[in-house]
């Protein structure tokens, strides 16, 4: 039999010490990083955010044989579109155009179509009829960008709300709030994450944040559950004993599903193309934190909620909703094995 | 073991039925001319939808435009260019366009296959309001033109130097006199026109250095004037103003032209007087049919219905040899025709030099009704058909290679319980497929990115169900009540992590848009195939073993 991890009998809640040091030289400089970028050049460039929330336009073109990049930014910069940056995507041969300027969104309230028009009528002059062809153009004004920038928050926020209403009801409102409080740190993580890396804020990659939440929120839930039962089984043990065995016994599925949906998103990464792999990065970093915090974050902040707010001696973790009776299975301690 | 048949019989349904949905099979589909026609054809192919990013397309979201005017009943204009836009695409020939309302005052039109991004959107925009209304000829602009310079000069400040120039050029003047009447040769109306134009210019004359009537040049009839082009806009703006407006004439109003003429190595466009109200409108239009005529170039004849031909004919008899302008969107179509007689049910339009493919979308916009309220457009995403099958290739290929690694994992960990997990899991992909096809869900580029992800999400349940069984195991107990306790306490952890993924999920497709939304519906197939087959496939599987080997072998986990 193949065991990875089996028995392990680490302090996770000591070690969780340290590694709260760790958490704080990542997240810190990148929360002052984007607090500084969000008073010097205002809210809206904190992160670099895709043309879905600024407006503006897209354009990917692929030529028949690699353009120089200068020669086609200069031709962009003389159609009327200074701003605009240009870039390949992923092939020398594919470029692409973004025109997010205050300017060109101005110009796009008026008929979202024409920019792109203007830019690929500029570049047909110069680089001649057939040169390129278009691959795909995105244009948004300025008040679908605003209100796709709304509704990503509220998503954030009521899937926030949805789980811990949904936890509050399957545990116990202490539970289901250090879980939520763990993921909250996971999500500012993966913010740091893409401000660190310059990734562009785009929908794929607020998607990719959302399934980080429901990803790193089923991590936690298997260890609480495991937290439950073994309260309901072995109620003398202190809390602290409890929490650290319950993330021992779950460590090996914690990390074998990691590892099965790190390689699926290895997979997206090296073969899955230029459109999809910021959403999979994301994705590859989110689930490793999220896993990194049911190990370290979910316990303690769970140990801290308990010592706030103390259950009272009788009051049973899972009080109320969706379990069966079950006989309580006599469990050795996995130490005696 | 009877309830074990029961379990292999509904998961033997439950496969036929999953490859039943998937079996490729004949699909109408409407396909494009070179030409531009289209005809209707039937393929045989997997009954998967592909997203607009995987086979290309256009994505159009139209809002309505309250910039001209305010719209009052914002529930009751999105219904009717619903409707219109849903009526216009219907005849454009796409084979499964979307048209659906999103939000208050949006709609989204999808177009799959079509990259002819000007067309669709002049197609979906534009108003088509069809109008007839009749020319002045009681030169009622000229007796008002003092007080609308008055007014310009209130609004405009300062005359622009351009406009200046164009009285102080009496040469240019004289050659739009001459063309004009050397130009039309279509008889004794225009010979008729001429003359009056004579009288009318010294009138205009007289008004020489308004900002307003200096913008203006007396056209080929009573009525029509000539604007530069490069003064349009400055027109267009003092006809948007409203106190400009009130100084018209009474009962009249200014239109221009859709077609320009060049005078002189000048661009002209003209612009006509005419009557408020219209003869008819296009609400009574029964069909419009684009014809090519070897005169007249491309037209689009229409014919009324009984009422709408019954007022025409009344109307048009009253006005016999007036003009009669022909209005769209605002514009004049070409010139006024002059009204030999009354007209019944038919006419026409003639659309100028525009080439035939206008004239179809003429007609058709026309037939499908006019658009109550202008809609803008506010995003527009094309996507040409080389990246949708680069997208699937490379979607293809990353899946390959993820599920292969995953079955690695399973089966060198878990050995022959690893085996059955990979049954479960192959169960997994197919009836996700199978729920995708007959819920007649999309699959977009971020649905192939959520699919090959929940492969190693489908395996969560497996580990949490074996990790269990080899704790049990280890407690000593046999392998029949070790895999029976190991799927019962599994259980809720198992529906509490199916659950919360489910909500996220549901909570991205409300608020997610587009392709992210085909990514939030994979989840959710996934979420609900992968309960069924870790908890009851599996399940099954390892009671099968248990059954062959009645519970006395070591299992292999």
């Amino acid at each position: 039999m193949l065991r990875i991890l089996h028995n392990t009998n680490i302090d996770f809640i000591r070690l969780s010490r340290m590694t709260s040091i760790i958490i704080a030289v990542f997240l810190l400089p990148a929360l002052l990083w984007i607090a500084a970028d969000g008073v010097r050049l205002g809210g809206d460039k904190t992160f670099d955010y895709s043309i879905e929330f600024t407006g503006g336009t897209l354009v990917e073109l692929r030529f028949a044989q690699a353009p120089d990049i200068g020669e086609v930014r200069s031709v962009v910069a003389d159609a009327g579109y200074e701003g605009a940056e240009v870039q390949t995507f992923g092939s020398p041969t594919d470029i692409v155009i973004r025109a997010q300027g205050s300017e060109s969104v101005a110009e796009q309230a008026r008929g979202a179509e024409s920019v792109a028009e203007n830019i690929e009528n500029a570049l047909t002059a110069k680089f001649g009829a057939g040169s390129f062809t278009e691959v795909r153009t995105e244009a948004i004004g300025p008040r679908v960008g605003a209100e796709l920038r709304r509704n990503a928050i509220i998503a954030l926020l009521i899937s926030f709300a949805v789980s811990l209403i949904y936890l509050a009801w399957r545990f116990d409102w202490r539970l289901g709030l250090a879980s939520v409080l763990a993921n909250v740190h996971d999500i500012v993580a993966v913010f740091a994450f893409i401000k660190y890396t310059s990734l562009e804020l785009s929908l794929f990659v607020v998607g990719a944040v959302l399934t980080v939440i429901g990803y790193s929120l089923n991590d936690k839930v298997v260890v609480f559950d495991r937290v439950r039962e073994l309260l309901r089984t072995a109620h003398k043990a202190p809390l602290r004993e409890t929490l650290n065995r319950a993330i021992n016994e779950t460590l090996p599925r914690t990390v074998l599903t990691g590892t099965t949906v790190l390689a699926c998103l290895l997979a997206l990464i090296l073969l899955g193309g230029e459109v999809l792999r910021p959403f999979a990065l994301v994705l590859f970093f989110g689930i490793v934190v999220g896993t990194f915090s049911s190990i370290y974050v979910a316990g303690p902040l769970l140990l801290f909620i308990e010592k706030r707010w103390p259950r009272t001696a009788t009051a049973s973790v899972s009080r109320q909703g969706g379990e069966k009776k079950r006989p309580a299975v006599s469990r050795d301690a996995v130490t005696s094995r | 073991m009877s309830n074990l048949k029961y379990r292999l019989a509904l998961i033997g349904v439950l496969i036929i039925a999953s490859v039943f949905a998937l079996l490729p099979r004949d699909v109408e589909e409407r396909r494009r001319r070179p030409d531009g026609t289209f005809f209707d054809t039937t393929v045989t192919r997997v009954p998967l939808k592909y997203g607009l990013d995987l086979q290309g397309g256009m994505h159009l979201t139209l809002e309505l435009d309250d910039s001209k005017r305010p719209i009052t009943d914002k529930a009751q204009a999105i219904q009717q260019a619903l409707t219109v836009v849903r009526n216009r695409m219907d005849g454009f020939g796409v084979s499964e366009p979307v048209i659906q309302q999103a939000g208050a005052d949006r709609i989204i039109v999808e177009l799959p296959g079509v990259d002819d991004r000007e067309r669709a959107i002049d197609l979906v925009q534009d108003q088509a309001y069809l109008e007839f209304k009749i020319v002045d000829e009681s030169q009622a602009l000229e007796r008002v033109l003092p007080r609308l310079d008055q007014v310009a000069r209130q609004i405009g400040g300062t005359v622009p130097a351009q406009t200046q120039q164009a009285p102080s050029q009496p040469s240019a003047r004289r050659g739009l006199e001459g063309l004009l009447t050397s130009g039309d040769t279509a008889g004794d109306t225009t010979a008729v026109a001429s003359a009056d134009s004579a009288a009318t210019r010294d009138t205009a004359a007289s008004a020489t250095g308004g900002p307003f009537s200096s913008l203006l040049q007396q056209g080929g009839m009573p009525g029509e004037y000539y604007v530069a082009v490069a003064n349009e806009t400055r027109v267009t703006n003092l006809l948007a103003n409203p106190t400009f407006r009130q100084a018209l004439p009474p009962g009249k109003e200014m239109l221009f032209g859709n077609d320009t003429t060049r005078i002189a190595n000048e661009l002209y466009r003209a612009v006509y007087v005419v009557d408020s109200r219209p003869i008819i409108t296009g609400d009574y239009i029964k069909s419009a049919t684009p014809q090519q005529d070897p005169l007249e170039g491309t037209l689009v004849q229409f014919e009324l219905n009984n009422e709408g031909g019954r007022r025409f004919r009344m109307e048009t008899g009253r006005n016999i040899q007036r003009e009669m302008a022909i209005i769209l969107d605002g514009r004049v179509m070409g010139r006024p025709p002059t009204i030999q007689s009354a007209i019944g049910t038919r006419g026409q339009i003639t659309m100028g030099g525009r080439d035939l493919q206008a004239a179809q979308d003429l007609a058709l916009v026309l037939r499908a009704g006019a658009l109550p309220t202008p809609l803008r457009v506010a995003e527009v995403r094309t996507i040409g058909p080389s990246l949708g099958q680069d997208a699937i290739r490379r979607g293809i290929e990353a899946g390959l290679l993820g599920i292969a690694m995953v079955i690695l994992i399973m089966v060198v960990y878990y050995r022959f319980s690893g085996v059955l997990a990979v049954g479960g899991l192959a169960f997994y992909g197919l009836t996700t497929l199978a729920f995708l096809a007959a819920f007649d869900a999309t699959l977009t580029l971020p649905g192939i990115a959520g699919f090959i992800l929940s492969i190693g999400m489908a395996v969560d349940a497996n580990f949490l169900q074996f990790e269990r069984i080899r704790e049990e195991l280890d407690r000593g107990k046999t392998p029949r009540l070790a895999i029976d306790e190991g799927f019962r306490i599994s259980w809720s952890a198992i529906i509490d992590t199916h659950v919360t993924t489910a909500l996220t999920a549901a909570v991205l497709y409300q608020y997610g848009t587009g392709p992210v939304k085909g990514f939030a519906v994979t989840l959710i197939a996934g979420v609900a195939s992968s309960l069924v087959s870790s908890v009851f496939v599996v399940r099954t599987l390892f009671q099968v073993w248990l059954a062959r080997t009645r519970g006395n072998q070591a299992l292999s986990i």
